[in-house]
């Protein structure tokens, strides 16, 4: 019994055993589902699959399984980036204890009800169970934007390294924006989700966006989608930035701008749903950049400190070590980089996409287009996935050799991959329908094999951790007091 | 030389990559018993239509083409039209076509829509490597192997001239969907599930592809009639109206028009397109000059 309760206090108790369960409860969802398409569709697995564990797969409700599958993956992340958040960041325990508690109960009854529900006949019951899972998590975010709350003097900054006006912490207050913001932004999808959900009608953004005339609810639906992974990857990148202990002047300058892109961001997605909807693009655009311009801040300061720690032993280094002391821990590099490397994979597609539409996507077939929209956050979800990853093996101590090839294998093996989706995505600007499946064959096999081995990976690191909790003086004993605040560096 | 390896084996998958594709590979040759003139009554009455299978209703009887427009049927067509007038030789974006005249839609300026304006528009291109037909300036000829297959590569106006000329006319979305799949929602012409062997789809292993090479390609119209073609044995896709073919092999450009936008939809899904998009609701759009190895239409009247 001891035995049990002490794993148990472990998993569920400690900010690293949370995280632990949650990355490997969206491990084995990712696992599981990630069957029943693409190759693994072709290979005839899909098949077997829904056979052998009795799925139900109704044609018509593809849609309604896809969101649920989303949702309920995103609701893990978010459970991630509020564990982090209430480890890294001062608030009263009372506030920790609820929103974790409150969170965990959340995502788990997501996850397991609203599979169950979507694959598995439709049980009403674990519908209801599956929506008072992401109404929890709604309050436990409604309860960590008031332990956020950065007007309380008692989370002041003294420190002038940090962004402050007169002692108000700028980097709490981004926290805060960012929190407020997603709780609010919520309501864009649970609204419609309500409004189709009763009618019993399911669609997805990327197959509606052409038409000229969409409700106020789709656009509901598209805003919703949209912020809520913009607002995933600002949050994710205030948590690397706190984790790296981001100061200094570019600390004071991307905190603001943090926060007024939070804001003007998420005002040009709700404006979707009202008459300002023909400049709400225009908005995004705009509310975009400083978030942008502060994320590149933090790169070039971590960047630098990097080089700066790594060759504090030389007088003058050269380019060669330099570059050796930027890339010698991928770990505090790769989330940086990753962030970097969106730009090429996500942000940079986007903007192309946005600036020659009617000139050459539009022209093509409205799959095509899909292709590209759904590659893109696809290749952006999973850009964020990576970089809780090398966070997470920065916090389960991994040292040396292995440090570096877990760190390495993951930056590698997803770039591999995404930037195969990127070239699937635009393969139509090179290469015509009749002449594409050599090209098709050699990104599928880069996607499948970068992403597949990053399972392999993490199925190891996770197959390690499972066999550490048998342990009496495993790595878990360690992990249990730790706060990812006393890791900070 | 341990070092090499990767590097080296990245550089092979890469290399492949650039592969060109023999775009005349040899294709079997499959008589199919169906016949491509046929066409098939459907009824006036209620249907369930979209993915809900929401209540609809078509209060007029129909007839739809049994199967697409072959590329013998549409090459007949093209020889007899371009001796008669009808279309005429001439350029789409500075590469040669065959253009005819169609009288422009209703412009109503909304985001993102174009004008299609009154006068010459492409039916096909002329110079395309994926066309499976020849021409020597006066005759159209299918290519060898192609002869019962659909004729692709065929603008929306392209198959719209075809269907006047035939005394019909594109069906409308809603006619095609009914004609797909029936009076019962059901997903597919022939029912709920889709087995590899029922329609030609991406990576359905018909007799047609090699993922390995040029990919999918087209088979002859109605060739999943539930007939064995040496070792392969098809399951029959008919649809509940006896229509062949209405999920997978070519999208199938359809004959609405609609207001504020320039774009025409398919339906049906295609040789290149995973068994999501062959279910029966499933919509794409594309401009009324685009043109694909992907894609194809039928008459209705």
């Amino acid at each position: 019994m001891h035995f049990l309760q002490t794993r148990f206090n472990y998993l569920f108790k400690t900010t690293k055993g949370l995280i632990l369960v949650a990355i490997t409860m969206i491990g084995l969802e990712t696992a599981l589902f990630g069957m029943l398409s693409g190759p693994m569709a072709e290979f005839g697995v899909r098949d077997w699959v829904i056979k052998n564990l009795g799925m139900q797969i109704v044609q018509a409700e593809r849609e309604g399984r896809i969101i649920i599958l989303y949702h309920s993956i995103a609701m893990g992340v978010v459970a991630i980036e509020t564990y982090m958040i209430t480890s890294l960041v001062r608030m009263k325990p009372f506030y920790v204890s609820a929103v974790r508690v409150l969170i965990t109960v959340g995502y788990i009854l997501t996850m397991i009800f609203g599979m169950g529900f979507a694959y598995w006949g439709h049980n009403w019951a674990l519908h209801g169970l599956y929506i008072t899972g992401l109404s929890l998590i709604f309050f436990a975010g409604t309860l960590l934007t008031i332990a956020l709350w950065p007007w309380n003097k008692e989370y002041s900054q003294p420190n002038r390294e940090y962004a402050s006006i007169k002692g108000f912490d700028m980097e709490r207050a981004a926290f805060f924006t960012t929190a407020l913001a997603t709780l609010l932004s919520v309501l864009f999808g649970a609204v419609p989700g309500s409004y189709f959900g009763n009618g019993f009608q399911t669609f997805l953004a990327e197959n509606i966006i052409r038409l000229p005339e969409k409700s106020l609810m789709e656009f509901a639906v598209i805003g919703h989608l949209h912020i809520m992974l913009a607002l995933i990857c600002i949050m994710i990148t205030l948590i690397i930035g706190r984790w790296l202990d981001f100061k200094g002047i570019m600390h004071k300058i991307a905190m603001p701008l943090m926060i007024l892109g939070a804001i003007v961001l998420s005002l040009g997605v709700w404006g979707v749903v009202t008459p300002l909807e023909p400049i709400a693009h225009m908005v995004i655009y705009v509310g975009a950049t400083p978030s942008m311009l502060a994320a590149l801040l933090l790169l070039i300061w971590s960047w630098d400190k990097l080089i700066r720690q790594g060759t504090a032993q030389f007088k003058k280094p050269n380019i060669l070590q330099k570059l050796a002391a930027l890339t010698d821990d991928p770990l505090r590099f790769g989330p940086t980089w990753q962030m970097l490397f969106m730009n090429f994979t996500t942000s940079g597609i986007g903007i192309f996409m946005a600036v020659k539409l009617d000139e050459i996507f539009r022209v093509w077939p409205a799959r095509e287009e899909r292709i590209e929209l759904t590659g893109h956050w696809h290749v952006l979800s999973a850009i964020v996935a990576t970089i809780i990853l090398l966070y997470y093996g920065d916090m389960i101590g991994l040292k040396g050799k292995i440090r570096k090839l877990y760190g390495w294998s993951i930056i590698i093996l997803s770039d591999i991959a995404f930037a195969s989706v990127t070239i699937f995505e635009m393969k139509r600007l090179s290469v015509s329908e009749a002449a594409q499946q050599p090209l098709v064959n050699t990104v599928m096999l880069l996607m499948d094999l970068g992403l597949g081995l990053l399972l392999v990976l993490l199925a190891v690191t996770l197959i390690w951790r499972l066999l550490d909790l048998f342990r009496n003086k495993g790595r878990w004993v360690e992990e249990v007091d730790h706060e990812l605040s006393q890791e900070v560096k | 030389m341990k070092k090499l390896i990767l590097p080296v084996i990245l550089l092979t998958v890469l290399l492949a990559g650039c592969a060109t594709v023999d775009l005349n590979a040899p294709i079997p040759a499959f008589e199919t018993g169906i016949d491509p003139s046929a066409w098939a009554k459907i009824p006036a009455g209620a249907f369930l239509s979209g993915q809900e299978a929401e209540p609809a209703t078509i209060d007029y009887d129909y007839e739809m083409m049994v199967t697409d427009v072959t590329v013998s049927q549409y090459t007949a067509f093209l020889t007899e039209s371009l001796a008669s007038g009808g279309v005429k030789s001439g350029e789409f974006n500075g590469k040669k076509a065959i253009v005819g005249f169609y009288p422009g839609d209703e412009f109503r300026a909304v985001k993102h829509e174009e004008k299609i304006e009154a006068g010459d528009w492409i039916l096909i291109p002329l110079e395309d490597p994926a066309s499976r037909f020849s021409f020597d300036g006066s005759v159209f000829a299918p290519k060898p192997g192609y002869e019962n297959h659909p004729m692709t590569n065929v603008t929306w106006f392209g198959a719209r001239a075809y269907c006047l000329a035939q005394g019909g006319r594109l069906p409308t979305e809603l006619e095609w969907e009914k004609a797909a799949r029936g009076t019962d929602g059901r997903a597919f012409p022939w029912g709920e599930e889709i087995p590899l062997n029922v329609a030609n789809f991406y990576s359905s292993r018909d007799p047609f592809e090699d993922m390995s090479s040029f990919g999918s390609r087209t088979s002859p119209v109605g060739f999943f009639n539930g007939q064995t073609y040496g070792h392969y044995v098809t399951l029959s896709n008919a649809s509940p109206y006896g229509l062949y073919d209405m999920a997978g092999n070519v999208w199938q450009w359809t004959g609405n028009v609609y207001a504020g936008m320039h774009y025409r939809f398919l339906r049906g899904g295609s040789k290149d397109t995973y068994d999501m998009d062959l279910r029966a609701w499933v919509r794409n759009n594309a401009t009324p000059t685009y043109f694909s190895p992907g894609v194809g239409f039928r008459c209705a009247r």
